[in-house]
This record gives C-alpha cells, structure tokens and sequence, in this order.
C-alpha cells in the first residue's frame, strides 16, 4: 500500500502540510512548540488549545485563517478523514489521525505516556503506518518517576534554606507541568516565575489549569527570593538575569538531564530528568500497540529506533525532517 | 550506599570547591567505620578491585542489551559507566544495596567467573543514581572532579587538623583509615609512621614566565640543573631494603630491579629516572618500554638498563633533612655519594651561570645539542616543600617544536567533552599522500573547540563508528616537545607532548610541512 502521506509530511490528497517548517497554504499543526508552530500559513487546522497558544506567541495574524478542531472529532476533507487525538505532550497537543480509503496513518508530533494535568492525555490509535517522534530514542533514556524528581527538587530546596532554586524549564508546557507538579506534591508557596513565563501561565490558568499562587520574579527583593522556587528559561538561568537570586541553585527540568556528565558540562547543579517526551520503552511500547507494519521515525535519534523497530519485524526509515544533531533543543 | 550514591552526585554536579569539602566532611562526620574509610580510599584513588574491569561491566551489559544500541548509546553519553547505569534495563529498586564494607568484600571474595552475575544483581537492585555511583565504586573511574587533595582538605576541615600533618601520616596508612579516623576525631595519638619505609609527597616547580618572574630573580640566589626527560622517583633505602615509588606513590621497585638491588646506603634520595648504558639517557621512548610493566622482562634488563639521576636528598640515614635548605642538602647529598659509590645512581649536575641571558643561551644550546628539555631553577634557600609551593622551584621548558600538520581525522571526545570531536588526528605530506604523524587533544579553547567540532561536521568525507574522516585542507601548527623514530607509525614518527598551538585557518594544505621536514627534529633529539 503507497502511503497518502509524503516524508515531507504533505498529505496527498488534500495538498496539507502537517507541522511545516517554511510557511504553505494549508497546515495542521500538531501543537505550540516553535519548532512545529510557525507563523505565517494560510489556514492552520489546529486544536482550540494549540491556536489560543499560537495567538499569544506569533499574534492574532499568526496565520491567514485558523480552523479550531475538537479532539477525537472527524473532519472530512475531500477524501480524506483527519482526527485529532490528545498526544499528551502540552496543552492542546495533538496527534493526527488520518484515515483515506481504508489506509490509516497517524503522525504522533511530540508525545509522552505518563499522566500530566496540564495536557490532555494521550490516547492510543491503531494505525497501518506511524510517524513517530524519536526525541529520546536511545536505550539510555529511561526516565524516572516525575514525583521522585520533585522530591529531589523539595530535598534541596530544605537543604539550602538560604538560596533560591531557579529551575530552568521551557517556557510553554514543561514551566507550567513543573508548577502542576509541585503543587500536587504538597508545594503551595508562592512560585516566581521569570518574565518570559507569565503570558503562558496565564493562559493556562485561563484555560482552566490550577497553579496556585505565582508571583514576577521581577518585582520581589533578593531576600525574598531565598528559599524560594523561580521558574526560568533555560537560556536566563545562567544569564545576567539570574544574579539578582540570592546564591542561586541551578536546576534544569528536561530529559536531557539524566546525563550527569551533560549536566556538569552545562554547570547544572542540580538536574531534573523531567521529560514531556516519551523514553525509550514508552516509544517502543506504543509502536508496538498500535500494531503497525511500518513506522517512520523522525526528530530526534531515528537510527537506534529504526533499527529497533526493523528487529522487531517492521518496515521502519528515518525521515530526517529536520536535523538536530544534538537533539539539545529546549522543549524536553 | 544510598548516602555515597548521594555523595557522589552532589560532589560531581557542585561547582564550588567549598561545597563538595563542606558536603566531604559532612559525610566523613556521618557515616561509620569502616564505611567512611571506603569511601576515602575509593575518592583519593587508593583502592581498586583487581578484577573488576571495565571490561567485565561492559559484557555484563551486553549479555542484556543490544550491542548495536549499546555501541550508538556509549557513541552519545561518552562515559562508560554512566552508559551502563542508564541503559541497564532491569529495575528491581526493592531491597537496598549492601553497605559499603560489605560491598568491598563482596567484590574482592567473588571469582571472576562468578562476577558478571554478582554485578547484574546489584545493577538490577541499585536505583539510577546508585547505578551509576555503583559502577564508579566498581571500576575506580570516577571523574567527577574530585582528587585526593580535596579529600584530605575535608578530614582537615572536619577535624581542624592541619593538612600538612595528614599528608604527613597519609602514605603509612592503610584502609580503611580507623587509626586515622580515631586521630582525627581525638580518640587516638597521631598514627606511628616509619618515616624511612613510606613515601614522601614530592615537592614540584612551577613553570616560570619568563617575561614576568625572571626580571624579579637574582641569579645569584638560584641555582640550575637540566630538566631530564625521565620519569620522577623516589627512591627509599632503609635496613637493607629498598623501594621506589613512582610521582604518584605507586610503587614500582618490581619493575626496576636493576636500580633497588643496586642501591648502597641508606636514605630518601629524590630524582629522574633514565635507561641507558654508562649514564648515557636514551630518548623516553625507550624507557616507555619498561614503563607500565608490572616486572621487569629479562631482555630488557640487557638492552634498556635503567639509572637514577640524583637531585636531591630528603633523609640522610635515617635524619630527616627537608627542613634544611636547597644547599645544605646537596651538601649532604654530594657527601653521601662519597661515602657510597654507586653503579645505578648519579648525580644530577649543577649548570653554572651568572646571569639569566647567559642560562637562556645555556638553555638553547642544551635542546639543538643534547635534546635537553629546559632547566629547572631551584632557590638556594629553598627548603623541601611537599607540593607544588610557589616561588622555590621552577621549570623553564625549552621552546617547544612546532609542525603545520594537516586534520585527518576526528574522533569525540568523552566526560566533559563527550558530544563534540575533540580529538584530533594530523598527518604531514609524504609525496603526494598525507601520512599520519601524531593526536592531540588539547591546546585550543572551548570556542575553538566549538568552531572545529563544525568544521569536522560540516567537512566530513566518512564516518568509521566514533571516528571521521575529513577533508584534508584544515591546519594546525602543532607544538610538540620532541619527535622520535617509531616503528609504530605509517610515517615512522613519534611526537612527545603533542598539543595544538594554533588552528591556521587561513593556511592551505598544501603549505603543510612534510615528512622531510619531520628529519631535523628527530636528529635534534
């Protein structure tokens, strides 16, 4: 069967684009991430989420036309059935579900498996051909249990009463998962977020998220801030910005972090191997349940998955969309 | 193990010096005998299990993992240990791991063959950051930033003794420490040591800046010898016995017998070690042939015999000369080899000058002559001060050789560097190929280092596992501190010391030096 879905990601029949990087015409985007959220498309098919989110980062005009689509609500176009299913990465993250004479294809955009308040959870489709993201497609991602991390966030910010912990966390979904995170683990001080994080939060908590009391980093005193939590951007914890925290803990929540040695490197004191990505075994277990004959694996480490995958029997190729040869990008 | 699991990371995470002693003593002031002492021994590098090697943790592994997987796994992580501790696919996390002591023994009664299961299990039931502290604990690699000295600066910070005195004591003890413990902690004298049969930390130079220091010095208050292409000893004669340790405290008198059953006297004597016949040193890469060698083979007793050159003297006898000055301890030393004649040891001689232009010109005859590395200065009134004290002894390193040599190949680094190629391999013309002549993997900043990790990407002409191939056009002035015949390499060259001085972005390939250029280094050596 000659898949209706290209390895641009352009769907045949309908001439779409899922998640395009230059801007087209027509685009389903699977979520708010920039590196699958441009601006600039015609019409953007997209969950009600995932356009609110677009909207505050690129503004109204973020594309000619938005065409909000309700989870797990068929959409006929032309011959063509498209489904968004909750994909459990952020907010309004969706996989896409497209089905065209009797072939279905799903394109999974970023996901993960483990529960998350902030993101509607995933759900399973079966498929006869998957694209899957591979972000942590190595045997050594195995990421722990997100409360135990927490705990290891709570243990140190005990230990060191005197300083602050600002924890470096990507300012769309993994700010607003940590927030959720520490709150459910007990954690009901005031959290102080960097000025970069507000507008997302805000909308989160318009969207009907509970994150407790947050408070702009920029307008508390040094003495304040000790003992206390701020959430960051990656890229300020060891900028300018950070020297007004009093003797700064320097934690970044990504998967990335279980790497010790990665950690150090980036003068990480304290890592968080928290992820809104799946690891290893979850990628392998939801190729598996999907029942698919053949998968096409992109962003991230394609080559062990693929090679997995062709062990286990499947038709599976790299699609090498997008090349980040590190993989370092900030959303994990 | 949870509290060294805990220890461990923390003291590799935690950039403030002060923080990992704080976090050190506090562990040392918690935890008990004999665990504590583990601990220390594993830390300072004291202790290692013979037979748990890196590569038994490796098969280990792939008895459960994929080796493809495992290879592209390690390709990223860059540290062995670490790979295995997150790529090990069995987590029991219910029964604690056993104590440290019983994790020592554990690993020191188990046969080799029965080994690989012993570590499985432990792998299965250790968490992550166990794993990974379990596998440091195992192997004795543990690069995480911590030396010996730190963990000697923390028993002092814990006991509010001095430094100096733990040094002092250290190399008479044994693990896991409880005398020393017991000292520190007041219920015990300061431990007995036989200060004529243990190893005395080395006092070390400095490299002068020529431009800043000289200008400073008086001439007439230091003295000069060669700097010797050797490896540093110490050599301790005492009740007939003799040992030689290496610059660390290993001691290596089992593979130089020739020297320790060739030793008249008693004393602590301080020098450069050498082969060669009749005093005559041969280039080092002779005596690498007898180094790293656990005894000596009989042939080379016969083709590479070894010597100490003589530079100092830390115990007369039985006496106890360091605090004494830089001249009266060669005194004593010159009197000692009167009274002893010797087959294996000379003495280094003293190179007269008068004033720095003339010991500059000294210097500079000694490399195009003799191959001489540089000189080393030694303050007249100096005493002997273990460690590396400023301002008594310096090193003044002749000026180095440098080759345009051509990249080659690139390879990744591992710890720090683990995902950028950092290792370089350079080659110089023969004809019209390009023939490998030396690596190196330092000499450039972090940000150099970041343009060429995209050099090497975008410049790629094929990959072999870890390693690329690139396009023959990038130079580096390569700076090395000698070259060698060497059977070893295609191009029959061996560079010693070779670092990259400068990346010549702007020199075309075919500028680069060829291998008949190589020749006048090897004469001058």
């Amino acid at each position: 069967m000659i898949p209706f879905l290209e390895r641009n990601l352009r769907i045949t029949p309908i001439d779409a684009y899922i998640d395009p990087p230059v801007p087209r015409a027509r685009a389903i985007i699977t979520h708010g991430h920039a590196d699958h959220a441009r601006a600039g498309h015609g019409a953007v098919l997209a969950t009600p989420d995932t356009i609110a989110i677009m909207k505050v980062r690129y503004g109204e005009d973020a594309a000619q036309r938005f065409q909000p689509l309700e989870f797990d609500t068929p959409l006929q176009v032309d011959d063509v059935s498209i489904t968004l299913k909750p994909a459990g990465h952020i907010l309004g993250s969706a996989q896409v579900l497209m089905e065209h004479k009797g072939q279905r294809i799903v394109v999974t955009g970023d996901y993960k498996r483990l529960p998350d308040r902030t993101a509607q959870p995933f759900e399973l489709a079966e498929c006869d051909l998957l694209v899957t993201e591979a972000t942590f497609g190595l045997p050594v991602f195995q990421h722990p249990r997100p409360l135990d991390e927490i705990g290891r966030l709570l243990r140190s910010v005990q230990t060191f009463p005197d300083r602050a912990h600002v924890i470096g966390s990507y300012a769309l979904g993994k700010a607003q998962r940590m927030i959720a995170l520490l709150r459910d683990a007990g954690y009901d001080a005031p959290i102080y977020l960097h000025g970069a994080m507000i507008r997302l939060c805000e909308l989160y908590v318009e969207r009907g998220i509970d994150l407790g009391e947050l408070r702009p980093s920029l307008e508390a005193s040094k003495a304040e801030l000790a003992g206390q939590v701020v959430i960051a951007p990656p890229s300020a914890i060891k900028d300018r910005w950070s020297r007004r925290l009093p003797d700064p803990v320097l934690a970044v929540a990504s998967g990335w972090m279980s790497v010790k040695q990665r950690a150090r490197q980036s003068g990480v004191e304290l890592p968080l191997v928290i992820s809104d990505h799946c690891d290893w075994n979850e990628l392998n277990q939801t190729i598996a349940e999907t029942g698919v004959s053949k998968v096409w694996v992109t962003h991230g480490r394609e080559d062990a998955l693929v090679y997995q995958c062709r062990k286990n029997g499947l038709e599976a190729e790299p699609l090498n969309i997008q090349a980040y040869e590190e993989g370092e990008e900030g959303d994990a | 193990m949870r509290r060294f699991a805990q220890l461990m990371e923390l003291l590799a995470l935690t950039p403030s010096r002060n923080r990992k002693i704080e976090a050190l003593s506090e562990y040392f002031r918690e935890t008990p005998d004999p665990d504590r002492g583990y601990a220390l021994a594993i830390l300072t590098g004291a202790m290692t299990f013979k037979n748990v090697k890196p590569a038994i943790l490796r098969d280990v592994v792939l008895a459960e993992v994929d080796p493809h997987l495992f290879a592209l796994s390690y390709d990223y992580v860059g540290d062995l240990g670490e790979t295995i501790a997150l790529i090990w696919p069995h987590h029991g996390d219910t029964e604690p791991l056993p104590s440290l002591s019983d994790l020592v023994e554990l690993f020191n009664m188990t046969s080799k063959a029965e080994l690989p299961r012993l570590i499985g299990s432990l792998l299965t039931r250790a968490s992550i950051n166990e794993r990974w502290a379990l596998v440091k604990f195992a192997t004795g690699a543990l690069r995480i930033g911590v030396n010996a000295r730190l963990a000697k600066t923390a028993l002092a910070e814990m006991s509010g003794k001095d430094l100096q005195d733990i040094e002092e004591v250290w190399n008479g003890l044994s693990i896991p420490y409880t005398d020393l413990f017991d000292w520190l902690e007041g219920r015990a004298e300061r431990p007995e040591i036989d200060h004529t049969a243990r190893f005395h930390p080395l006092m070390l130079s400095n490299p002068i800046d020529e431009e800043k220091d000289l200008a400073t010095l008086d001439p007439a208050h230091w003295v000069a010898e060669w700097k010797w292409d050797g490896i540093r000893v110490q050599i301790i004669a005492a009740k007939g016995r003799v040992s030689m340790f290496s610059r660390t405290g290993d001691d290596i008198a089992a593979a130089f017998p020739d020297i320790v059953d060739n030793v008249f006297g008693d004393g602590v004597l301080d020098g450069e070690l050498l082969v060669g016949e009749g005093f005559e040193p041969l280039p080092f890469n002779d005596l690498q042939q007898r180094l790293n060698r656990k005894v000596a083979i009989g042939k080379h007793l016969q083709t590479l015999p070894a010597f100490v050159r003589v530079y100092d003297m830390l115990f007369q006898g039985g006496t106890d000369i360091r605090s004494l000055s830089w001249t009266e301890r060669r005194q004593h030393l010159e009197t000692w080899f009167a009274q002893h004649p010797q087959t294996r040891l000379d003495l280094s001689p003293i190179v007269p000058f008068t004033n720095w232009d003339e010991l500059a010109e000294i210097r500079r005859r000694g490399a195009a002559e003799h191959g001489h590395e540089g000189v080393m200065l030694k303050l007249r009134s100096s005493p002997y001060v273990p460690g590396r004290p400023k301002g008594l002894w310096y090193k003044w390193k002749r000026d180095p050789n440098v080759v345009d040599a051509i990249l080659m190949y690139a390879q990744r680094g591992h710890g720090k560097r683990s995902s950028f190629y950092s290792d370089y391999t350079f080659g110089v013309w023969k004809g019209n190929e390009i023939v490998p002549i030396g690596k190196a993997y330092f000499g450039f900043t972090d940000e150099e280092l970041k343009q060429l990790d995209k050099w090497v990407r975008n410049n790629t002409v094929a990959s072999f596992g870890p390693v690329r191939e690139v396009s023959k056009e990038l130079v580096f002035e390569v700076a090395f501190d000698s070259a060698q015949q060497s059977g070893r390499h295609k191009s029959g060259i061996a560079l010693r010391f070779p670092r990259i001085n400068r990346i010549r972005w702007d020199k075309p390939a075919n500028e680069a030096a060829t291998l008949e250029d190589m020749q006048v280094f090897l004469t001058a050596t």
